[in-house]
């Protein structure tokens, strides 16, 4: 067991040492994500994460702005959440048919039985 | 073997329970979301999505089986938390439970604070194992007697009845967070607590639920400015005036109460210095801290971020005494962390009862334990398989890359859905509890 932790030192050390040569994990990882999404990183990135945080949970149905919305689009459809998504983003107004399901009654936790 | 020392070579450890459904559909509800010892041990307590508290006590010791400690079964069972509305901004709020905390016992009753994202409630949980009988108006099944049948008087009397254990909510701390609460903690003053959020952290009375002190706000006046958020805090264990808060940037504050009303001015800051040359878009995401926790003798703290745990002595500021990797083998799946929301989840660390092993979980249901004096660490393992009655469980080793050794698990089969974010260590024995997603497991020592 012990010989983990020295193994890990040792590689560590050797990263350090060969930095100069050898491209950290993390940078090539970095450069992953930056292929495929060219947009990331734009924006300060902090300011994005910290804001999904933020704003953690499902926005319901308003029917202000449900009706708002329906009153300017007039003719059109009103835009509709695309079936994966789980999170509200930018112009999306929740309507009817894309609201979660109502959650189940509330039962004993199975831990307890 | 005496103590609760973690730094025997020969320390191993048995199965002893597992709590939950075997089945692998989950719902969410059954989610598990804390776990966390009393102050004496005896009683363990969990959280769920579900908004639902089960509280398991530990059997006094049998004595035709000395060899394994008591085991842990159902005491009380409630639903704490339900879920809200917040009609103005047409959002739900969750009734997960993000945090139990215990008080110190003071009388007969068991009370524990628990919090959603929002609200925090004070339970109190007693046992009745008595009923008065022998009214004069009234018969044993609740119906009046008729009066003019009376012709002699009794005294009631307390007689025994099955043991009953009722949870009732005491104190209801609402409407002091506009943020989601990450963190309670109970101060030593045993009068007052403080719960945070990602912004704020207030202090509360205990008895007094109208009214609550920010103490810490660190809201810009400009939200486009954000560049932090607070993801943990904690009372120190004995100084009732200092506590610490962590950060997403991997900075925690410690803060003294009596230096002024509004601790945002921090007594210290702790941070260790980052190379530069290493920095990369995932390095302040990782270095985000998860959980913070004072160690037992209030001389040490320990934080845990994406990959490591590490130690800080409360006199060194600059960097901390002791860095653990948890699972290095990551760093070269950041990627994918990413893009599956891995990398944002938050695990919690814990001390043993004598601050020399710390545990923390990972994913593939391991979890990790470090042995500060022994500077060893072992991964093991929470699974059905390995359920039998004080089997031994085995180390696991998870193969980085190239040639996988036989027993050995390759990173790219790990099963990121398994993830164990719930530890709790018994505060005076090795016992331990371990939380799947859905299960409780609880190890205890290998005792010969």
């Amino acid at each position: 067991m012990s010989e983990e932790i020295e193994e890990t030192k040792t590689v560590e050390t050797s990263a350090e040492e060969q930095n100069t040569k050898v491209i950290c994990p993390e940078k090539v990882e970095e450069a992953k994500l930056k292929a495929r999404y060219p947009h990331l990183g734009n924006k300060p990135m902090g300011s994005d994460i910290l804001r999904k945080r933020l704003q953690k949970g499902p926005k319901y149905f308003d029917s202000g702005d449900y009706n708002m919305a329906k009153a300017k689009i007039k003719n059109k459809q009103l835009p509709t959440a695309a079936a994966e998504k789980t999170e509200v983003t930018g112009d999306h107004i929740p309507t009817p048919q894309d609201l979660p399901q109502r959650k189940p009654s509330l039962v004993t936790s199975k831990l307890a039985g | 073997m005496a103590g609760a020392g973690g730094g025997n070579n020969d320390l191993q450890w048995c199965f002893s329970q597992v709590k939950g459904a075997i089945d692998d559909d989950v719902a969410e509800a059954d989610i598990i979301s804390t776990v966390e010892f009393n102050h004496s041990g005896e009683l363990l307590a969990t959280g769920d999505k579900g908004g639902r508290v089960v509280i398991f006590q530990q059997e006094t010791e049998n004595k035709s089986q000395p060899q394994s400690r008591g085991e842990y079964n159902v005491y009380s069972t409630f639903q704490s938390h339900e879920p809200e509305f917040d009609y103005l901004k047409s959002l739900e709020i969750e009734e997960k439970i993000n945090k139990i905390r215990w008080l110190p016992q003071k009388n007969a009753a068991q009370f524990l604070l628990s919090t959603n994202d929002k609200t925090i409630k004070l339970w109190k949980i007693s046992e009745r194992d008595k009923r008065p009988e022998g009214y004069n108006l009234k018969e044993e099944d609740g119906r009046y007697r008729d009066s003019t049948t009376i012709t002699t008087l009794r005294v009631p009397v307390f007689r025994p009845m099955d043991l009953m254990v009722e949870a009732s909510p005491r104190r209801v701390f609402a409407n002091a967070h506009t943020y989601h609460i990450n963190s309670i903690s109970v101060n030593s003053d045993n009068e007052t607590y403080l719960s945070a959020d990602d912004l704020r952290v207030n202090l509360w009375h205990l008895e007094i639920t109208d009214r609550s002190f920010n103490i810490v706000d660190i809201k810009p006046a400009n939200m486009e400015e954000l560049t932090e958020v607070i993801t943990a805090a904690e009372f120190h264990p004995d100084q009732c005036n200092t506590f610490v808060y962590s950060s997403s940037k991997g900075t925690i504050r410690l803060c003294d109460m009596r230096a002024s009303a509004l601790c945002d001015k921090h007594s210290k800051l702790f941070e260790e210095p980052e190379d530069p040359s290493n920095r990369s878009f995932f390095s302040e995401i990782i270095s985000s801290i998860s959980d913070v926790k004072f160690s037992h003798s209030g001389r040490y703290m320990m934080t845990r971020d994406y990959l490591s745990v590490k130690i800080w002595d409360l006199n060194m500021e600059n960097r901390p005494v002791e860095t653990y990797q948890v699972h290095e083998y990551l760093r070269s799946k950041l990627c994918s962390l990413y893009e599956n929301d891995c990398i944002f989840d938050k695990f919690e660390c814990c001390w043993n009862g004598n601050d020399s092993v710390v545990m923390t979980g990972s994913y593939n249901n391991f979890f990790r334990m470090l042995d500060r004096g022994q500077r060893r660490d072992v991964t093991l393992e929470a699974s059905r398989e390995n359920s039998k009655p004080r089997q031994v469980l085995k180390p696991r080793r998870v193969c980085a890359g190239g040639k996988r050794k036989k027993d050995e698990i390759s990173v790219d089969s790990l099963d990121f859905n398994k993830k164990i974010l719930h530890t709790a260590w018994h505060p005076q024995e090795n016992i331990i509890a371990v939380a799947t997603t859905n299960n409780l497991y609880i190890f205890q020592e290998k005792v010969n």
